[in-house]
């Protein structure tokens, strides 16, 4: 059962909401083993992909994920074009939900949009990542997949590497994992992973070495170039150097720890290819998981939160 | 035109009345003030009954936006100056961050004409200190000075030149004019939208640390000490503000400061929910500040409270928090702020108009802020115990960008009359 109308955020969910989402993302898994993957759950309900800033895989999950519950599905790009226009944005949704939206989904570069959006309209709103704010359909996905590959939360230790400070698949992810009974570190230089992020919901490691030892689930975050002119590091071949994740690095974890990454990849830069490629990395999975967790939560939010 | 306002308690620091007196005004000046009883009430005067209110020098804010010329749609000098009246404001100090910069004595030629034409109160325009607030070429101080401009600023933005804010406080010793600093280094708030801490984290914004003020605020003291001219912090908000401007005014420094009511009645926790009203620059901070500020006004280390009114349209913030322009519509919910604070025994009333009217006075040079005989009538009739909630429809101001909203405060102006003329709300 969700509480509210739209998925905004993960840091205002209950434990028992997002475990209610994981429970019918099993569910849609299965329909997506299935040789027919389409139901008609939704059938007729219009899904507007609203996206202001460019993607193509999170974009192209949730199109799919809408279309095989068999909604209608009309993809909205407007990368920046309603501000130069000076319509605003609340305007710019609105005209939207006239179209006949009934569910928004919405990804922006400025925190909180999805919050304005979902103030202001009477559509469900899910927040596809907003700023550095928060992804929740990335981190119920990971979710979800760690739950596949490791059974239960309870006491799993999950390292977070890279750039925490300006990842909202990071933050997600630590309010997921700690609302979810798991144990997370974070990883990285100290210009990237904040000591105050440390504070109540994870420990905060400057070394790899130290970080990643026993641990049972290895999230690489993806290093973004720009970061480099920011003076948050010197350069690329240096933070690879430190903090990528190598096999002598991962050798420190469980032995049956998995390796995660949100994608897309810099491969040499925060991860090796072997490890990218290797038997404890499970990114591809997480991909396939993307479909079933956003077909389960499009689903409990049209259903005023039952499924 | 007379006017008499009797049984109303006067409080006056200029000269350290604190007590029932009654006032009689003639020709928009200061006739006579006496004790209670004591004034012969000419024929023909009009008569205000002032009993149980409190009768102050009418308050002086010493760092509004008033947006015109250039940002009409935000705020006018009418709008701006009947929203002043409306808090108990007499008199307006009107920052130069207009399009066009008032950094020539053509603009303020301009704003004082229309000030004259359309204010409801007396406006004193503070000067950019450099050429179209590019932080490069002292603008002219002097022609700006004879036109009627009372100090210079480049609020909204740094002065970053440490070079060019020296010349400025050496230049503007000429003429015993001050230099009002907006104190941040904008290197280090870059992209910032809010007080950097927990709150920020939690919501995804990035943060603006308190040392993007502090180290500009040691900056200017530096400075101020290096050349002996006066320099002024506008809004404080931080602890370590405070503390360095209290050590600088016990080394002999010529620094006067001011804070906002918004920095000593909530923090940062305002910009929950993605609130745009109450993003501000410098951002609202935490509770040790608010501690620190209400020390800082109680010792006198901050001399006055000040609105830095910045009122914007409606849409302007109902919009993406990291794109809504800074400020906060403050002149009609100041007072009432304030006097909480009076409540809370952080300051008496003495203190309060001291404040709000007598420091902001004479750190400009202006001659108001006082009830001596002879003055300019400005004064405001204060009701210290009615209670109201706070809302924005009853804005006179067209910004109604304020995080108060709905709040319920005590006290408020139920007059307030400038240069003898009476603009009254409530009987």
């Amino acid at each position: 059962m969700l509480k509210s109308k739209d998925l905004l955020d993960i840091k205002s969910l209950e434990a028992g909401e997002i475990e209610s989402i994981l429970e019918a993302s099993a569910g849609y898994k299965d329909v997506l083993r299935r040789d027919i993957k389409k139901v008609p759950t939704l059938r007729g309900r219009t899904v507007v992909i609203l996206f202001f800033e460019p993607s193509t895989r999170t974009r192209t999950s949730f199109e799919l994920a809408a279309k095989r519950l068999s909604c209608d599905v009309v993809n909205f790009s407007v990368p920046n074009s309603a501000v130069v226009k000076g319509e605003t944005i609340v305007d710019t949704a609105l005209t939207v939900e006239a179209l006949g939206a009934e569910t928004v989904i919405v990804r922006h570069k400025s925190s909180g949009v999805p919050h304005l959006l979902g103030r202001s309209l009477k559509a469900s709103v899910i927040n596809a990542g907003d700023g550095i704010n928060e992804h929740p359909t990335q981190a119920l996905l990971d979710a979800f997949t760690m739950k596949e590959k490791k059974g239960s939360f309870k006491g799993l230790e999950v390292a977070i590497v890279g750039d925490v400070l300006h990842s909202r698949v990071a933050k997600s992810n630590i309010y997921c994992l700690n609302k979810l009974g798991a144990k997370v570190r974070l990883i990285g230089p100290p210009t990237l992973v904040n000591e105050s992020m440390g504070t109540d919901l994870a420990r905060v490691y400057y070394s790899m070495e130290e970080g990643l030892r026993g641990v049972d689930v290895v999230m690489m975050l993806r290093i973004q170039m720009e970061r480099q002119g920011g003076g948050f590091f010197p350069s690329t071949e240096e933070y690879f150097k430190l903090w990528g994740l190598n096999e002598q690095r991962l050798a420190l974890a469980d032995r049956d720890a998995i390796v995660m990454h949100p994608g897309p990849m810099n491969r040499g830069i925060e991860i090796s290819s072997g490890i990218a490629d290797g038997p404890q990395s499970v990114i591809l999975q997480q991909v396939t998981n993307g479909l079933a967790v956003r077909m389960a939560v499009m689903h409990l939010l049209a259903s005023g939160g039952r499924a | 035109m007379k006017l008499l306002i009797i049984n109303g308690h006067v409080v006056d620091p200029s000269q350290g009345i604190d007590g029932l007196h009654d006032i009689l005004i003639e020709s928009g000046k200061i006739a006579s003030i006496s004790p209670k009883g004591k004034l012969k009430a000419p024929a023909k005067a009009k008569t205000i009954d002032a009993a149980g209110r409190f009768v102050i020098p009418g308050l002086v804010d010493m760092h509004v936006h008033l947006r015109e010329p250039g940002f009409e749609h935000k705020e006018t000098i009418s709008t701006g100056t009947h929203a002043a009246v409306r808090g108990g404001f007499t008199s307006v100090c009107c920052m130069p961050n207009t399009s066009p910069v008032n950094d020539n004595a053509g603009i303020t030629e301009y704003i004082l004409k229309k000030a004259a034409q359309e204010g409801m109160c007396g406006v004193f325009p503070i000067g950019a200190v450099t050429k179209g607030q590019m932080g490069e070429e002292l603008a002219e101080f002097g022609m700006m000075l004879e036109e009627g401009c009372v100090a210079f600023s480049d609020d909204g933005r740094p002065v970053v030149d440490s070079r060019i804010m020296r010349r400025a406080l050496e230049y503007s010793r000429a003429f015993g004019a001050c230099i009002i600093s907006h104190s941040e280094d904008p290197a280090l708030s870059l992209d910032g939208v809010m007080n950097e801490g927990l709150v920020s984290q939690s919501l995804g914004l990035v943060g603006i640390p308190r040392q993007a003020e502090e180290t500009m605020v040691y900056r200017d003291v530096a400075l101020a000490e290096l050349t002996g001219g006066r320099v002024h912090i506008a809004h404080v908000s931080t602890e370590g503000s405070v503390r360095i401007i209290r050590e600088a005014k016990t080394r002999g420094i010529n620094v006067t400061a001011e804070t906002c009511p918004h920095y000593f009645s909530v923090t940062e926790a305002a910009c929950e929910g993605f609130n745009g009203n109450a993003k501000v620059n410098p951002p609202l901070r935490t509770e040790p500040d608010i501690a620190a500020i209400k020390a800082g006004l109680s010792d006198g280390t901050l001399d006055a409270i000040a609105t830095d009114h910045a009122p914007h349209h409606r849409n302007e913030k109902q919009r993406e928090f990291d794109q809504a322009p800074p400020g906060i519509s403050g002149l009609e919910t100041a007072l009432g702020l304030t006097l909480a604070l009076v409540r809370e025994g952080v300051m008496d009333m003495t203190d309060l108009v001291e404040k709000m009217a007598l420091k902001p006075s004479m750190i400009l040079g202006l001659d108001r802020g006082t009830l001596a005989q002879g003055a300019v009538a400005d004064i405001t009739i204060v009701d210290a115990d009615v209670e109201y909630d706070v809302n924005i429809d009853e804005f006179v101001s067209k910004g109604k960008n304020t995080p108060f909203a709905g709040w319920r405060l005590k006290g408020r102006a139920v007059a307030t009359i400038v240069k003898g003329k009476v603009h009254e709300w409530e009987k």
